[in-house]
């Protein structure tokens, strides 16, 4: 579904991804994992058109994303949660929701100035759409509270609500459970099987290894901008680079 | 009907600048909708006023011809600038706004057809109340079906976190784009108007200083809302009448209360979302209340 191939990100002098190939297949979770800096977020940017890669190809289903802008990437189907959480917290639950479907509301300029018969269908549908997509969430109650009123796991809900709302058929998880604790990591996981089950790909990127290995069905492992291996959970559990990579060897801190 | 003939006779002047700065009001209101300090909406009011007043006195084009045509040239010349200078965020486009503004002003000064540093004099006094009014209506409301549209949706996202909009599929740089020329399409109705009841323009009424009263009257109003820059535009300019009683004090007192005004009303005056929020909180504690109490 997503193919990348020798994928390569300079800042400067900075070699932030060198080479990278990999590939995310349709219908499972893939996780990327890696230390911090190993340069997991720049390869998230560089998918969804934040970035241009220095070199190398990003495919998604035979197109080439490399040249696209991020809101024709949002169109083409792909979609993304972040790190730290962007919510837009001056609008309600459902406004959020909303704003994610800006691709997927279609109605001309005459439509929106004279409220006509497809702008009050499309603005109507999007409603239902969000309130059910809240839903999926446990968020419905709360559709028309202010975002910055939620706790942080809510948050993170309504970042998948919104980003689920964009129609993607992959959906890229930044660091989803970063800053939880176990109880809210547990949630979460049940979350993005429910995702999973519904038939929607999911490419994640962590570095909580043991919330990788239960929850991927394939895992690639970034060090230092490059893969140092690629496989199913308990292949990579095992590798001796990637406990490298994680533990060290003698002199590593 | 005696008075409203002696009310029109005396007051028709501020009548008129009170629907001409809500005007200008709004139409950087469109900009700082999208997060956007762009102070070119001076030169766009100038780019407005001289093109309509340019042709009723030179060309005896009609007066809503002219005053269209006010408004499609600065929206042209907004398309143009747009482009490149959107890419700048925060104080560098407000730089880069300022800097065009003063490039229009120093060639008004130096044109002859737009008569130099002393202006166009004797513009026919066309502008009638209904003219100012059809306009407020026309912007108003296209203002507020924008924001009940997708594009006023993106809008607000932009200003709010323009990285995750860009996320979410929305193109950025169109709608910025939109919000730049649309503004500069209003300012320059204002200006057209303007000129046409004032019968006098000359280059340095576009300059800075108005830049920032336009600025000014919309921060004051309030930008979370429509109602906001039509409080500021309002407010603004009777303010300085009404304290006509303070004589000399006149305008320390009304800096004074623009002053206040931004300390404890960060926001503006009309601002949604600090209402939002009290309503939300209300909310909070009755619910809290009507638990203990159960």
């Amino acid at each position: 579904m997503l193919a990348i191939r020798n994928l390569c990100r300079n800042f400067g002098g900075l070699q932030v991804l060198q080479d990278v190939s990999f590939t995310v297949p349709e219908g499972s979770v893939f996780g990327l994992i890696g230390p911090n800096g190993a340069g997991k977020t720049t390869l998230f940017n560089l998918v969804t058109g934040l970035m241009r890669p220095s070199s190398g190809s990003i495919e998604f289903d035979g197109t080439d994303l490399v040249t696209v802008p991020p809101y024709r990437i949002t169109a083409l189907g792909v979609a993304r949660t972040f790190q730290n959480i962007r919510v837009f917290r001056e609008m309600t639950l459902v406004e959020n929701v909303i704003v994610g479907m800006q691709q997927r509301i279609h109605y001309g300029i005459t439509g929106a100035l004279f409220k006509l018969g497809t702008f009050r269908a499309a603005e109507t549908r999007a409603r239902e759409r969000a309130q059910e997509l809240l839903s999926w969430f446990r968020l419905d109650h709360k559709a028309q509270l202010l975002a910055e009123s939620l706790s942080y796991g809510e948050q993170r809900k309504l970042e998948f609500a919104r980003a689920l709302a964009a129609e993607p058929r992959l959906l890229l998880l930044d660091e989803p459970v970063a800053g939880m604790n176990p109880a809210e990591k547990d949630e979460v996981a049940a979350e993005i099987v429910n995702i999973r089950s519904r038939g929607y790909s999911v490419f994640l990127i962590e570095h909580d290894m043991r919330f990788v290995m239960r929850l991927c069905e394939r895992i690639a492992v970034l060090n230092f901008g490059r893969i140092i291996a690629e496989g199913p959970p308990q292949e990579i559990r095992s590798d001796p680079r990637v406990i490298e990579a994680y533990l060290g060897v003698d002199e590593d801190a | 009907m005696d008075w409203w003939q002696t009310f029109w006779a005396t007051y028709s002047t501020l009548v008129f600048s009170i629907g001409v700065n809500v005007l200008l009001a709004a139409s950087i209101y469109l900009t700082l909708w999208c997060g956007l300090l762009s102070l070119a909406n001076a030169a766009f009011m100038g780019l407005g006023a001289y093109t309509a007043a340019l042709l009723t006195t030179q060309l005896s084009v009609p007066f809503g011809l002219a005053l269209l045509a006010g408004a499609a040239l600065p929206a042209l010349v907004a398309l143009v600038i747009g482009v490149p200078t959107l890419r700048l965020a925060g104080i560098y486009l407000a730089m880069a706004t300022l800097a065009f503004g003063e490039v229009v002003r120093v060639i008004a000064i130096n044109l002859n057809i737009t008569g130099g540093p002393l202006g166009l004099n004797g513009i026919p006094q066309d502008t009638r109340w209904w003219h100012v009014v059809l306009a407020l209506a026309v912007t108003f409301y296209v203002l507020a079906r924008l924001r009940g549209s997708k594009m006023g949706r993106a809008f607000d996202a932009i200003r709010q976190d323009e990285v995750a909009a860009r996320l979410m599929g929305i193109n950025v740089t169109a709608c910025k784009l939109t919000a730049f020329v649309l503004g500069a399409a209003i300012a320059g109705v204002a200006g057209g108007l303007n000129a046409h009841f004032t019968f006098f323009i000359s280059p340095n009424e576009f300059g800075f200083e108005r830049a920032v009263d336009i600025l000014t009257m919309a921060v004051f109003g309030g930008t979370g809302g429509l109602l906001g820059p039509a409080i500021g535009g309002t407010v603004l300019t009777l303010l300085p009448e009404v304290l006509r009683v303070m004589k000399e004090y006149r305008l320390a007192v009304n800096g004074l209360i623009l002053i206040l005004v931004v300390l404890f009303l960060p926001n503006g005056i009309w601002d949604p979302l600090r209402f939002r929020r009290r309503r939300q909180r209300l909310a909070a504690t009755a619910g809290i209340d009507s638990a203990g109490g159960a």
